[in-house]
């Protein structure tokens, strides 16, 4: 039987090429507005030490990785592993942010399961965490020198995503200038 | 016995309750409307396909608080808005800016109609022709 129109099938291949293309989108992974922009200004206490405080001002001079957790957040407990090894091999500066969690589950979390992070700020109240757009722990945000965000990555680290995703852009980011 | 078994119907059905979250105060009737209404017209980015009016979800509770208190300020519906948008994007908002970028999402239906429309008069009229 002979086709009468090639239009059905045109439709059909064009639906079939945005389905496809669909299968490779994260629709609820929610983009950062602040990539490229300078972290937001913020002051709050040390999870170990709360007389001290940490400040956006901490991320200067460096390339710095900031990232929110919390015990209480299931995908935090399963990077922390691959965290605490890549701070252990890599020579990268890792700050946390515990984000609405208990200082002393905190604490104890870290002492037990091992502590990648060079300071951990402690944001009891997540009102800074809005600040950097948190919606869902853990993320992970890479500053630069400059203390810009230059990117920001949604989901626990993995090996994968490590290598393909935030280690080419922080060896960039080490070669810029302060 | 009908009475007796009506009344016995009565007591075991269940009442609506409404599960009431942080009922605010607020100084004006004004301000109350700003609140319902950003709250009814953002996002909440835990449970997206809900506001943050209907959100269980914490991150939709602190951003209620934080829009509470913007309303207590005298913040306008605009400044708000931005404070979120700064900081979430545009996928906050139900109601999508109507720009560059949002241009195929906002005309794609009316296009995607006339298009189809279109070729339904052109089938049928070829149709009656033959």
């Amino acid at each position: 039987m002979k086709p009468r129109s090639a239009l059905p099938l045109f439709f059909f291949v064009l639906i079939i090429i945005l389905l496809w293309r669909g299968l490779s989108l994260h629709p609820s992974q929610v983009p950062s507005p602040l990539i490229n922009k300078p972290a937001p200004t913020f002051q709050l206490p040390e999870l170990f030490n709360a007389k001290q405080t940490i400040s956006d001002k901490n991320f200067l001079g460096h390339v710095t990785l900031l990232n929110v957790w919390a015990t209480w957040c299931y995908e935090c407990a399963a990077e922390h592993d691959f965290l605490v090894q890549l701070a252990h091999d890599d020579h990268v500066i890792f700050y946390g942010l515990n984000y609405k969690d208990d200082a002393t589950k905190a604490q104890d979390f870290l002492k037990k399961y091992g502590n990648p992070y060079q300071r951990i700020a402690i944001d009891q109240a997540g009102v800074v965490a809005i600040d950097w757009g948190v919606y869902g722990a853990p993320e992970t945000f890479i500053i630069d020198k400059k203390g810009i965000i230059r990117y920001k990555e949604i989901g626990p680290l993995t090996q994968d995503v490590w290598d393909r995703d935030l280690k080419p852009l922080i060896k960039k980011l080490e070669n810029e200038p302060a | 016995m009908k009475k007796l078994f009506l009344i016995f119907i009565m007591l075991i059905t269940p009442c609506f309750v409404f599960a009431a979250q942080n009922v605010y105060q607020f100084d004006s009737s004004d301000q109350e409307q700003r609140f319902n209404i950003l709250t009814s017209e953002l996002r909440c980015l835990v449970c997206q396909n809900q506001n943050l009016a209907e959100s269980n979800a914490p991150l939709a509770a602190d951003l209620r608080g934080q829009i509470y208190q913007k309303v207590q300020q005298g913040q306008s519906e605009k400044e708000i808005i931005d404070y979120l948008v700064t900081r979430y994007g545009n996928f906050i908002l139900y109601r999508p800016p109507f720009d560059g970028s949002t241009l195929g999402l906002w005309l794609a239906p009316f296009l995607l109609l006339i298009v189809g429309v279109s070729y339904l008069l052109y089938y049928v009229r070829k149709k009656q022709r033959d």
